[in-house]
């Protein structure tokens, strides 16, 4: 039963991360339908520039707490900027193009974020350091530290930021407009460039905080790290129903807690057939089912006749 | 249809033979590696008119194409290498791997047949990430693919007592490994092409068509959607599955690490970057996509040498980059593919109203 609870600690911290990351791909999605690949890649971006300013700022005489805070904020800015000139430069003159254009353009633009990383950054694993000190708590037989408490704190705060932007303020309405008819939307005076613009700002701002989570909790960051996070994350964003905000969130956490399980109980399960190096086949074995029975995710509305 | 048989048509398919017999010893004066890569190009052709079969006719979108691959590499790894012992012969194993191909073909696609759009990709993706894990994994308790290893020391293809492995005489000429499997790839590819070119104006092929543009009214014309869908991923898994015996019979050697994602999206950007749906096109794309990095591979580091005097970026990342940079750039001036089909570009310049701007 400890085992159990543990598991289901460090799947609600995984599974927040993936719920924020999950949170820019459903936004990106919902409003013009295409599938951000390069979102995985801000992630990496956020975390890597993180760690430099956090880093120089310390070496620079500067308490590591506040040093992080600079750092943290550093991420988000430059994630935004660079959420706001993806869409810019690379999506926005493909509106209205084949629905793969784009995809293609995400994929280009993923491989590229990823080589100016390496280029700037160089191929090795970095340490994050140590922003929060180690505290560890217990709790019904449980272990968990601050970073994981901050974690899940951060993110819970950031998702009802994010929700009360969405329903109760202007912007969120015109996001909500947008999403369910552009055309429409335009005509009622919303200005649908601003709008998608917007969205991609605040996804990447959540995805820079994601990336110095996932930095800070696993105390190393890397330029490949993007990839399979963002596809995780992806996952757990169709899981959820894409387009779907609340979609996003309950399917991230779902999906972190089903991979900790199933990491758990694996051997269990199977008398020690497959070991827990089949962790990742569960999150999308789980996927295929759940769409097997709900072809449009857990929250997800039927969705339109596109393929 | 056009007339084969009219002298300019004659002409033009004599000078396409010509070409075709004399590029590997063109390319091959830059080294026998050239040869190797024209190889690898003409897989990825086979590859990319498979995917076009899912993508381009029938219009879902395969994320996990490369898992056929995978099983047609694995299959002919298994039947024709020491690591079972077992040893059989071309004619028994490639069926036997299409076939297999095909099986899974239908595996993945009938849970996923009421999935549309993007949730049928994510739901291709994650199954071909489950096969390539199930491959690095099958070691223990029972080996049977010998995890992140590979197989090794695996058959070449073998015709009676003709290997295509290695140099030998050929008509009193003398060939070396990778030309002989290029007249062999080339043969294998007419076909396939041929077949995809009779295939998209068949009736299977108009119905795929129609499942494209309109699956409900596709149903509504008495079309069989769900057995039409299946027959788009298991012909386009038999593609795969062919090439990927080829592939291990060609290199010797496969292992997981050769069938990840990234792979997959490759063959996608080939269909997609060439003109989705398109023959040519297609071939095109991943003839260029093939080659692109090869020749950046080469010219990254005098170019770099050229302009600033010393290497200032790792060659490696600075040839993906451009890389990348050009996948971006072809899309954004030529959205439809760089060789789209003539209806689809016709389509594209006739909007009707622009909704979003």
């Amino acid at each position: 039963m400890d085992i159990f609870l543990q598991q289901i600690i460090n799947g609600l911290v995984q599974g927040s991360i993936y719920a924020l990351v999950a949170l820019g791909y459903t936004m990106v999605y919902g409003i013009m339908g295409l599938i951000n690949f390069a979102h995985g890649e801000v992630v990496m971006i956020g975390a890597l520039i993180s760690i430099t300013v956090t880093s120089t700022l310390a070496a620079a005489g500067m308490p590591l707490g506040l040093a992080g805070l600079f750092g943290l904020v550093a991420a988000m800015l430059t994630c935004m900027a660079l959420g706001w000139s993806l869409e810019r430069i690379a999506y926005r003159p493909l509106r209205g193009s084949p629905r793969l254009t784009p995809l293609i353009t995400a994929i280009g633009m993923s491989i590229v974020l990823q080589n100016l990383a390496m280029i700037f950054w160089g191929r090795n694993y970095m340490t994050f350091p140590p922003l929060l000190p180690k505290v560890n708590f217990e709790f019904a037989g449980t272990h968990f530290t601050l970073v994981q408490v901050v974690i899940v704190l951060l993110s819970a705060a950031l998702m009802a930021g994010l929700v009360f932007l969405v329903y109760r303020t202007k912007l969120g309405m015109a996001m909500r407009a947008t999403a369910q008819n552009p055309a429409v939307a335009s005509l009622m005076g919303v200005n649908i460039n601003r709008v998608i613009a917007s969205a991609f700002v605040i996804g990447s701002a959540l995805a820079a905080v994601a990336g110095v989570m996932v930095g800070s909790y696993y105390e190393i960051a890397h330029y490949q790290m993007g990839f399979m996070l963002g596809l995780k994350a992806f996952t757990a964003a169709v899981l959820g129903g894409i387009g779907n905000l609340a979609g996003a969130m309950a399917g991230g956490i779902l999906l972190g807690i089903i991979e900790a399980l199933g990491a758990g109980y694996i051997g269990d399960f199977t008398g020690g057939f497959l070991g827990s190096h089949y962790q990742d086949i569960f999150a999308f074995i789980v996927l295929i089912v759940v769409l097997m029975f709900k072809p449009s995710g857990l929250f997800g509305e039927k969705t339109g006749d596109r393929a | 249809m056009k007339n084969w048989l009219s002298p300019k048509s004659m002409t033009g398919i004599a000078l396409i033979a010509i070409a075709l017999i004399v590029l590997p010893h063109v390319v091959g004066m830059g080294g026998q590696a050239w040869v190797r890569i024209l190889n690898f190009a003409i897989l990825y052709v086979f590859l990319a008119l498979g995917l076009n079969i899912v993508v381009g006719f029938a219009g879902l979108l395969d994320l996990g194409y490369i898992a056929f691959y995978a099983v047609g590499a694995y299959c002919w790894a298994l039947l024709a290498s020491p690591h079972f012992g077992l040893h059989f012969p071309v004619w028994a194993i490639l069926p036997i791997g299409a076939l297999m191909a095909c099986v899974f073909g239908v595996l993945l696609g009938s849970p996923t047949l009421k999935l549309r759009g993007d949730y049928l990709a994510i739901v291709t993706l994650g199954f071909g990430e489950i096969i390539r894990i199930f491959l690095n994994n099958l070691n223990s308790p029972v080996n049977i693919t010998n995890g992140p290893q590979g197989i090794t020391l695996i058959d070449p293809v073998k015709i009676g007592d003709f290997s295509f492995a290695g140099t030998s005489q050929v008509f009193g000429m003398t060939m070396t490994g990778p030309e002989k499997y290029y007249y062999l790839l080339v043969a294998l590819a007419l076909l396939v092409i041929i077949i995809n070119v009779r295939l998209q104006h068949s009736r299977i092929g108009r119905a795929w068509q129609a499942i494209r543009e309109d699956e409900i009214a596709a149903k509504a014309v008495g079309i069989n959607t769900r057995n039409i869908k299946l027959l788009a991923f298991a012909m386009g898994a038999s593609f795969g599955g062919i090439a990927g015996g080829i592939f291990s019979a060609m290199q010797g050697f496969v292992s997981p690490e050769s069938f990840s994602l990234i792979e997959s999206i490759m063959v996608l950007a080939m269909v997609v970057l060439g003109g989705m749906g398109h023959i040519p096109g297609v071939i095109l794309g991943a003839v260029l996509l093939t080659f692109l990095p090869e020749v950046l591979r080469y010219a990254v580091t005098p170019v770099q040498m050229a302009l600033f005097g010393k290497i200032l970026v790792d060659p490696e990342s600075l040839r993906m980059l451009v890389f990348g940079l050009a996948l971006v750039l072809v899309m954004r001036f030529k959205p439809a593919g760089l060789w789209p089909s003539p209806e689809r570009s016709r389509e594209l310049s006739e909007k009707p109203v622009e909704a979003v701007k």
